[in-house]
């Protein structure tokens, strides 16, 4: 381990009932790099993101973040960490404007209690970091459309906002390509390209294969509950395990 | 620059229609007694102390989204604090106030603490239980009246203002309603309001952005239990007399249909509905006992036809 790890997973394990969805699963993400989760459907990789986010608590095992202990963490603190994730179903205000949204995140994130009496309408620093958001993520001509009535690709790049609204030092994708076309993903790359170069560093589970080797400078895979390989994604093409995991899977195999 | 619009943000009535309709309903008083109809203020005055407590419910119901069932028990614990203080004769309405709010506020911090931990019907279901529970308790108080309510011997005492005086009572509702009126409107447009109407269409997405949903919302309890309370003060003083029935749970549900009828989640919401409320059952009675079956009607015709109450039609009138 040459570099510093800023997230580091050991030996987690949650078990329902019998089965262990995830089962001594430990890797680790460096600083500044896109770490790709990936592995056949049924690997347990939502149960991880879920323990790593705080969502679901683990059974045994730790997680570690810049330092710091986070295993017994609820989600709210872990966010305030800087441990931050994304939603594979679309979790945004749908009611409201798109900036409306943005706004209502970026004030989520404050640490301690929010103001009673202040009017919210004239919350400059709030209404300028969303402004910056929104330019991030290349909705700005959206800001005033309400939220549900965006098309699915511009809502899945609001909700990758809302995330960066709580100023992650890591930011977990939850598989943000799901239910895209060809020009949606494209643009999510682009935008996921362009956090990387910001020197955001990201941990993506992702379905699409393409982008993942596109992106990511280090891959784990993950099968049983298990990770059972880590590296680059060189590495990971060549790892008989990963192949053996996959085998069968057309698709995958064609990428891999 | 061009002014910045949200839709979290409820602008309530214009000041030209604020104002001049407060100091029509200050003067109602004396217009009442010019025509002989007098009696007409002690109903105005009920109707104010339901427009602040349907408010109250209106704040967690419609800007929170959790419904509550068991929003009378506050205003119940705020009628008896005012009596059981009376009858230890504390008459002073600057401690027995506060202190109604006090209790309820206190009452509504430890339910909340426990009902809020759930969602959906069961939240429904173990707010009615708790009320239900102050309502036993209080029927089974004899040294309180039980059953029958424990009558006050007079209004509150307010530092050389005559409560007795109908006219004199009635604005003091009508100052409190005012102050609690600003005091929402202050608060669902504040960074808190906002955070609490965010949390009602996304909790998941707030506490994933770092929010404390739990704090908001038991904030947001509290203060509607507390608001709940001053309006039970005021019913005791009203009514001269406090009774478990106004922790029925068929008052919770009166003040549910209050906030449903007059538009849940808009700012004056309660208000029109406690009005439209209170005034048709004042008028239908006069004609038929069974008026409460006019009050369905009007109930069904408001939900098929205008699912955002009274307020949003009044909304889409302006608005087109």
């Amino acid at each position: 381990m040459a570099e510093q790890a800023l997230l580091s997973v050991q030996h987690l394990v949650k078990r329902f009932g019998a089965l262990a969805a995830t089962d001594d699963a430990s890797f680790e993400v460096r600083a500044g790099e896109v770490h790709a989760l990936i592995g056949p459907n049924g690997a347990g990789k939502t149960t991880l993101i879920h323990q790593i986010s705080g969502a679901m608590l683990s059974d045994a095992g730790t997680v570690h973040f810049g330092g710091q202990d986070l295993t017994r963490l609820g989600m709210a603190q872990r966010v305030q960490a800087g441990l931050v994730r994304s939603y594979q179903i679309t979790s945004i205000f749908k009611r409201f404007s798109v900036l409306d949204n943005l706004v209502l995140a970026v004030q989520a994130r404050r640490p301690g209690l929010p103001s009673w009496w202040r009017a919210a309408l004239r919350d400059e620093a709030a209404y300028a970091q969303a402004q910056g958001l929104l330019a991030r993520i290349g909705l700005g001509a959206q800001a005033d459309r309400v939220a549900g009535g965006l098309a699915h690709g511009e809502q899945r790049q609001l909700e990758v906002g809302l995330a960066l609204a709580a100023k992650p030092r890591l930011l977990l994708l939850d598989e943000p390509m799901a239910g895209m076309g060809p020009d949606e993903s494209e643009r999510m790359v682009a935008l996921l390209q362009q956090l990387k170069a910001e020197g955001l560093t990201l941990l993506l589970v992702e379905h699409d294969m393409d982008a993942v080797f596109r992106l990511a400078d280090r891959i784990s895979t993950l099968v049983f509950g298990r990770v059972i390989a880590s590296g680059t994604p060189d590495e990971i093409r060549a790892h008989p395990e990963v192949k053996k995991a996959y085998l069968g899977d057309e698709e995958t195999e064609a990428a891999l | 620059m061009t002014t910045r619009t949200s839709l979290l943000h409820h602008r309530g009535q214009r000041r030209w229609i604020f104002w001049p309709l407060l100091a029509l309903l200050a003067a109602l008083p004396p217009l009442l007694t010019a025509i002989g109809l007098e009696f007409y203020v002690g109903v105005a005055s009920r109707v104010l102390i339901f427009a602040i407590a349907a408010s109250s419910l209106n704040l967690i119901l419609g800007f929170g989204g959790l419904v509550s069932f068991g929003h009378a028990a506050f205003v119940g614990l705020g009628a008896y604090t005012v009596g059981i203080l009376m009858d230890a004769g504390v008459a002073s309405a600057f401690v027995a106030w506060p202190a109604a709010m006090l209790v309820s506020g206190l009452a509504a911090a430890l339910i909340g603490a426990v009902s809020l931990r759930t969602r959906g019907v069961y939240f429904i279901m173990i707010t009615l239980a708790f009320a239900q529970m102050f309502y036993y308790l209080m029927v089974s108080l004899k040294a309180y009246g039980g059953e029958d309510g424990l009558p006050l011997p007079a209004r509150s005492a307010l530092a050389g203002f005559d409560l007795k005086d109908d006219a004199n009572f009635y604005w003091v509702a009508l100052a409190l309603f005012a102050a609690v009126m600003l005091g929402l409107q202050r608060l669902v447009n504040s960074p808190f309001g906002w955070l609490l109407q965010g949390a009602k269409e996304n909790e998941t997405r707030i506490g994933a952005t770092g929010g404390r949903v739990f704090a908001l919302q038991w904030q947001a309890f509290v203060l509607a239990g507390a608001i709940a309370g001053l309006a039970g003060a005021l019913l005791a003083n009203l009514n001269g007399l406090v009774t478990p029935h106004l922790m029925h749970w068929s008052q919770s549900g009166q003040l549910m249909v209050m906030v449903i009828i007059g538009g849940a989640g808009a700012l004056w919401g309660g208000t029109l509905g406690a009005a439209v409320l209170l005034l048709l059952e004042e008028l239908l009675s006069g004609y038929t006992l069974h008026w409460q079956m006019a009050l369905g009607l009007v109930l069904l015709a408001v939900v098929l036809f205008a699912p955002r109450g009274l307020a949003g039609l009044w909304r889409r009138a302006r608005h087109g």
